[in-house]
């Protein structure tokens, strides 16, 4: 992302944000409810187009072109929403399958396979012919991660995976992506969830106020003498969010 | 109101119809392309048209009932009994039929179409299809007109057939002979109504269809938003096809 501002409604939501995604670096992008975390996501995927600046993917600048001409960049990107986004009126087998299905190059067996494989891999297989309403917090945001990995991408990104589970269910997330990135995949999450942000990210990200504040691994975060960084990492009474 | 708030209130009015229009157009011109997602438009058929199938059975048969009650007690003055087949007939097949199976689709399907669209765009449901690689217009609102294409004008047939069934029981109930009342309908009807009768229903089908993707698509604001473009949805097309109806009607006395 270079020199990206993005404004809705008249409120603007990120002022000259640069981010460069290196693969093999695992990011967290942090900040407070309402910081634009989010949009940062949707703004390299091509959900939203950017005021101005620039979103640039494996070398092609995406802004301004037709999503179709960018097809081929997204699919080396998946992402797991907030909520799972899993589709309603399909099983968690159709769901996970649902990009193989649509590029339609292998038999419906091979996907058959792969689709159970990547079950198998976020420990939800027996889930398979259950839809998304039968299906708890976490383990949906597991099919997610199967969905996700299904086609096999090169990043994988995370919008607040941990929210709204329970403190097994935040583990066992942590671990599935730390065993991501044991297999080569880069991942980029945004949070506000520290403990989860430091077991599975080696660089940090962190915005306030439509801002880029701060950027650099955990050591120099923890140094950082920025108020809002420090007050993000300590929170006090006097917390200048309020 | 100040000029501001009606400034603005144009442009969202403007912006809507060109967004309207532009979505029609994009999913008009993806109708013969692959992939055509037959699974998709064969279930939208099965929830759009069959599931309309009661309503509009009992909207025809009443409706034909009703008609051909009010038309005997206006022309049994004149002797002129005999004609109530064909003015049920030129009434329902023209007008009548296509306007009133359109407004119950409309009610029950337009709402519907809305509020299934609405609903995975706030749960971003749509988004993710398009991370993975799918054209939304292709596999969400194409399928969905296509349905309504086929599905509305048969539904209209159903509505008419019914139609004159329930004006024959009432006619018969009164007297009439059945001959003379199907005789009517020849006496009345020519061709090209037949075509007004099918042509109606093509469009009302695409703009209810079209509509409620459109506002469908442009939800925002959770559960609540869902539920008022739901609304919006059933207004919108309910004067789309009353206003549409008169053009059409317009445009097809211009070839008689």
């Amino acid at each position: 992302m270079d020199k990206v501002c993005y404004s809705v409604g008249g409120r603007t939501i990120l002022t000259d944000f640069d981010l460069l995604l290196e693969q093999g670096v695992n990011r967290t992008i942090l900040g407070v409810s309402g910081s634009g975390k989010t949009t940062i996501l949707r703004l390299i995927l091509g959900l939203l187009n950017p005021d101005s600046g620039s979103v640039t993917i494996n070398g092609l600048t995406i802004t301004g072109l037709k999503e179709a001409s960018y097809r081929q960049q997204r699919k080396k990107i998946a992402i797991v929403f907030q909520g799972g986004a899993l589709f309603d009126s399909m099983t968690v087998g159709e769901n996970v399958g649902y990009r193989l299905f649509e590029e339609g190059r292998l038999k419906d067996r091979e996907i058959e396979e792969i689709v159970r494989e990547k079950l198998r891999f976020v420990g939800v297989e027996p889930a398979l012919d259950l839809y998304p309403s039968e299906l708890s917090g976490g383990m949906k945001k597991r099919v997610a991660i199967a969905r996700a990995l299904a086609a096999d991408p090169d990043y994988i990104f995370f919008d607040e995976p941990t929210t709204g589970l329970d403190p097994i269910g935040v583990y066992n997330i942590c671990s599935l992506m730390q065993r991501l990135q044991a297999e080569g995949k880069t991942t980029l999450m945004v949070t506000h969830d520290l403990a989860t942000a430091f077991a599975t990210s080696q660089k940090f990200t962190f915005v306030h106020q439509s801002r880029l504040l701060f950027d650099g691994n955990e050591a120099e975060m923890r140094a950082c003498a920025i108020p809002e960084v420090r007050e993000f990492l300590s929170p006090t009474d006097q917390s200048l969010f309020v | 109101m100040s000029i501001v708030i009606i400034d603005r209130m144009l442009l969202r009015f403007f912006a809507d119809i060109q967004g309207f229009w532009a979505l029609s157009c994009r999913a008009l011109a993806r109708i013969f392309r692959k992939p055509g997602y037959y699974r998709e438009f064969a279930v939208q058929f099965d929830k759009l048209g069959f599931g309309s199938i009661f309503i509009c059975a009992l909207t025809g048969l009443f409706t034909g009932m009703v008609m051909a009650l009010q038309f005997i007690i206006q022309l049994k003055p004149f002797a002129a009994t005999s004609y109530v087949g064909g003015m049920v007939a030129v009434t329902m097949i023209k007008e009548l039929g296509p306007v009133l199976a359109s407004l119950m689709v409309a009610g029950r399907v337009g709402s519907a179409i809305t509020a299934e669209l609405g609903t995975m765009i706030v749960t971003e449901q749509v988004d993710a299809m398009r991370v993975e690689g799918t054209d939304i217009i292709q596999r969400l609102v194409t399928p969905r007109l296509k349905a309504m294409l086929l599905a509305l004008p048969l539904l209209t047939i159903l509505t008419d057939v019914l139609s004159l069934l329930g004006g024959y029981l009432i006619a018969a109930g009164y007297g009439i002979n059945p001959t003379m009342y199907m005789s009517a309908f020849t006496q009345f009807i020519v061709p090209l109504d037949y075509l007004e009768g099918l042509v109606k229903p093509l469009v009302f089908g695409g703009l209810i269809s079209m509509t409620g993707c459109y506002v469908g698509l442009a939800t925002s604001g959770g559960a609540e938003g869902v539920g008022s473009a739901a609304k919006k949805a059933v207004v919108a097309s309910s004067i789309m096809i009353l206003m549409s109806d008169f053009f059409i009607a317009k445009i097809i006395v211009v070839f008689r």
